[in-house]
C-alpha cells in the first residue's frame, strides 16, 4: 500500500540546510493501523506532510497505491489527495461557513463527482453517528463532534489510506477515546490507517508503533492490542 | 469544481461578510450608474441640440453677405455687407436654373420695440415674403401669414411669435389687433405657433415678422433696400449640397464674379451646423462616459483590495481545500467567479441606479437635458463590470491558487 524508500527531506532557512528527515525506509501493508510516535523536532511532520503528499521528498521515492508519488505535478498531487488519501487533522479544519453536510460532501466536489453527491455525505455522516447533526455548522458542534465530521470527510472519497495527524490532540479524554474507537472500527473494518501522535496511551491503540528521532527510524515494533485493556 | 458550485461558494463567502460586500459593490454600483446617467446626458444633449437645429429646417440654407472692407481693406463683422437683393431671390428661386431650390426668402431685421396698450416687449423683427413659414418651418396657430399683396404693397401688417403674445396680450386674442412696433402702427393678421425649442438657442418663439417692404420703408430706415440674409429651402436634406452649389453658381454669375474665392456671399447650410453641432456633443459625450469610467477604475480597485483582504482571511480555508483535493484551477475559479459576481451585481444594480436616476435628475434639475439612455451603452456597462471583476480579481485570485497547502495549513 505504502512504501518509502531512502526518503530524506532537507529544508533550507537561509544559507543552512537543515536536514528533517535522513533516510526514512518504511512498508505499510493495506489494512495496516500503523503509529508514527516521536518527539517534537523528531521529523513527524514532516513525514506526515510527505505521506499525505502536501509535500515531496528531496530524495527518494514514495509510492501510494501504485502511484510514484515522488515525480507528480501540482495537480496530480492534489488529484492524489482527493483520491487515495483521508486527512484527520488535530485541529478539525473544518470550513467554518459550510454545515457539516457540506464539509463532507467538499472532496466530492472536487474529484468532480456529482453522482448522489449528498446521498454519499449523509451515508459517510451516519456512519460516525452525526446523522442528526448533517446542518450544524462546525461551531455549533462540540470538538469530538467536529473531529467525527473531519473523520467522515476524509471517508467519503473511500481514500486507500486515512492519515490522522494527533487527532486527540485537541479533544479531551472522553472525546479521545471516541474517536480512537471509531479509527480501530474502521481498521477492522479493513480501512489503512497511518496515526501520528506522541501520546503513547493513543499509540497503544495501533497494531505496529514506529519511533522517530532526529529524522531516522529508531523502532518499529508490533504490539498486542492494547486496546482491550481501555476499554 | 463546476460553475454553478463556483457559484454557490461565491454567494456564500459574500454573504458571510455583508457589509464588506455591500461597500465594495457600491463602488462599482456608482461607477456604472455614473457611466450611464453621464453618457445618457450627453446623448440627450446631442439629440436636443440636433433637434432644435433640424426644428430650423434640416433642409435650410442661409446665405449671407460677405464682410464689408471699410477704408484699407479693414475687414467688417460678419455679414455686414449689403450685395444681396431681391432680384437674387427670385433668381435663386427659380426652378429653372436651381432644380434643388424649392424656394428662397429674404430677410432684412433687427431688434424692434413693441407696445400694445400700456405693455411693452422688446423682441426680434424680420422683413420677409409669404413663403417664411415653408422655407422657416413655422406653423400658424391662427389667422393667416402674409400674402405676396402685402409684399407688394407694403402692408403694415405683422404675425407675431408665442413669446410676443404671452408678453402683449394677456389672455387676449391678438389677431386684428393693433400693434406699436418702432411707433409705427401695425395690424395682426397671424399668431404662429409655438415652436417649442427653448434653452440654448435664440428663443424661436420671440420674433415679429412683416414683409420686407414694410420693414424697409418703416422699419429699417437708413440702412436702404438690402437683404441681410436668403435662406434657401433645398428640397430634400440630402439635396442641400446639390442646391449649395447651384446658389454659389446663380449668385457668382449674377454679381459677375469669376473666381469663387472673390465670392461677395457665403452659404452655410444647416448640415454643417448640424454635423459640427454633433461633433461637439459627440466630443461632450465621451468626456463624460471618460470621467465616469475613471470611478469604475476606482471601484475596480476597491474590489481587488477586499478580494486581497478576504485571500488572506480565508488562507487557512484554501489550505483544507487544497488538502482535500482542490486544484489551483479550483481555488482560482472559486475566488474570480467570487470577484465577477461581485462586480457583475454590483453592474447590474448600477444599471438601475442609473435608470433611476435619469428619470429623477431631469425632475430636480430643469436645465439638464433628458438622458437618453442607449442600450449598448448599458450593456458595454455591465459588461466592462463583470469584465473588471475578472481583471482586478485575477490577481488575488491567482495568489490564493498559488498556495502551498502545508503553508496555509500552518496559517493562524
Amino acid at each position: 500500500m505504502i512504501t518509502l524508500e531512502g526518503i530524506t527531506k532537507v529544508y533550507r532557512a537561509g544559507e543552512v540546510e537543515v536536514p528533517a528527515l535522513k533516510g526514512i525506509s518504511l512498508h505499510i501493508p493495506e489494512g495496516e493501523f500503523i503509529a508514527i510516535m516521536g518527539p517534537s523536532g523528531s521529523g513527524k511532520s514532516t513525514l506526515m506532510n510527505l505521506i499525505g503528499c502536501l509535500d515531496q521528498p528531496s530524495e527518494g521515492r514514495y509510492i501510494l497505491d501504485g502511484y510514484d508519488v515522488s515525480v507528480l505535478t501540482d495537480d496530480q498531487l492534489a488529484w492524489i489527495r482527493n483520491r487515495k488519501i483521508g486527512f484527520v487533522f488535530q485541529s478539525f479544519n473544518l470550513i467554518p461557513r459550510a454545515s457539516a453536510v457540506h464539509n463532507v460532501e467538499m472532496p466530492l466536489i472536487y474529484a468532480g463527482d456529482s453522482l448522489q453527491r449528498h446521498e454519499r455525505a449523509m451515508a459517510a455522516l451516519e456512519s460516525v453517528g452525526l446523522l442528526d447533526r448533517a446542518s450544524h455548522l462546525p461551531n455549533e458542534l462540540s470538538g469530538g463532534q467536529q473531529q467525527r465530521v473531519a473523520v467522515a470527510r476524509a471517508l467519503v472519497t473511500d481514500p486507500a489510506i486515512l492519515l490522522a495527524d494527533e487527532p486527540t490532540g485537541n479533544l479531551d479524554t472522553e472525546s479521545s477515546l471516541e474517536i480512537m474507537k471509531l479509527l480501530r472500527d474502521l481498521n477492522q473494518q479493513g480501512r489503512t490507517i497511518v496515526l501520528i501522535t506522541h501520546e503513547a496511551d493513543i499509540a497503544a491503540f495501533a497494531q505496529r508503533v514506529v519511533r522517530l528521532r532526529d529524522g531516522v527510524i529508531v523502532s518499529d515494533e508490533r504490539q498486542a492490542l492494547a486496546t482491550e485493556m481501555v476499554r | 469544481m463546476s460553475i454553478l458550485e463556483g457559484l454557490r461558494l461565491a454567494v456564500n463567502g459574500l454573504l458571510s461578510n455583508r457589509l464588506r460586500s455591500g461597500l465594495t459593490m457600491l463602488g462599482i454600483l456608482i461607477g456604472v450608474s455614473a457611466v450611464i446617467l453621464l453618457v445618457g446626458v450627453g446623448n440627450g444633449a446631442s439629440v436636443a441640440v440636433q433637434q432644435q437645429i433640424q426644428s430650423l429646417g434640416s433642409n435650410l440654407l442661409t446665405v449671407f453677405p460677405s464682410n464689408a472692407r471699410g477704408a484699407g481693406g479693414v475687414q467688417q463683422g460678419f455679414g455686414t455687407g449689403s450685395t444681396l437683393t431681391l432680384d437674387d431671390v427670385k433668381a435663386i428661386a427659380n426652378r429653372q436654373s436651381s432644380p434643388d431650390v424649392v424656394t428662397a426668402i429674404p430677410s432684412a431685421g433687427g431688434r424692434a420695440q413693441l407696445t400694445f396698450g400700456n405693455q411693452n416687449w422688446n423682441s426680434s423683427l424680420t422683413g420677409t415674403t409669404q413663403d417664411f413659414p415653408s422655407v422657416r418651418n413655422y406653423q400658424l396657430a391662427s389667422g393667416q401669414f402674409l400674402t405676396a399683396a402685402d409684399v407688394d404693397a407694403s402692408s403694415k401688417v405683422a404675425v407675431i411669435g408665442q413669446t410676443v403674445v404671452t408678453n402683449l396680450f394677456s389672455g387676449q386674442d391678438p389677431i386684428g389687433q393693433l400693434i406699436k412696433i418702432n411707433r409705427q402702427s401695425f395690424r395682426v393678421v397671424g399668431v404662429f405657433a409655438e415652436k417649442g425649442s427653448s434653452g440654448g438657442f435664440n428663443n424661436q418663439d420671440d420674433l415679429v415678422v412683416v414683409p420686407i417692404t414694410s420693414a424697409w420703408n418703416y422699419l429699417l430706415g437708413g440702412r436702404g433696400r438690402n437683404v441681410q440674409q436668403i435662406y434657401v429651402e433645398a428640397t430634400s436634406a440630402q439635396a442641400t449640397s446639390a442646391a449649395t452649389t447651384e446658389v454659389t453658381e446663380v449668385l457668382l454669375d449674377r454679381h459677375h464674379i469669376s473666381d469663387p474665392t472673390q465670392a461677395d456671399f457665403q452659404i452655410l447650410s444647416q448640415q454643417d451646423v448640424l454635423n459640427s453641432a454633433s461633433q461637439t456633443t459627440g466630443v461632450l459625450t465621451l468626456m463624460l462616459g471618460a470621467i465616469a469610467g475613471i470611478s469604475l477604475v476606482v471601484g475596480g480597485i476597491g474590489i481587488m483590495n477586499i478580494m486581497l483582504v478576504t485571500v488572506t482571511e480565508r488562507t487557512r480555508e484554501i489550505g483544507i481545500r487544497k488538502a482535500i483535493g482542490a486544484r489551483r484551477r479550483d481555488i482560482l475559479m472559486q475566488f474570480l467567479i467570487e470577484s465577477m459576481f461581485l462586480a457583475g451585481l454590483g453592474g447590474a444594480l448600477g444599471i438601475l441606479v442609473g435608470f433611476g436616476l435619469s428619470r429623477i435628475l431631469p425632475l430636480a434639475v430643469s436645465s439638464l437635458p433628458t438622458p437618453i439612455i442607449s442600450m449598448p451603452s448599458v450593456f458595454m456597462a455591465f459588461g466592462i463590470s463583470v469584465g473588471i471583476g475578472l481583471f482586478f480579481g485575477l490577481y488575488p485570485a491567482n495568489r490564493a491558487a498559488r498556495l502551498r497547502p502545508i503553508e496555509a495549513l500552518r496559517y493562524e
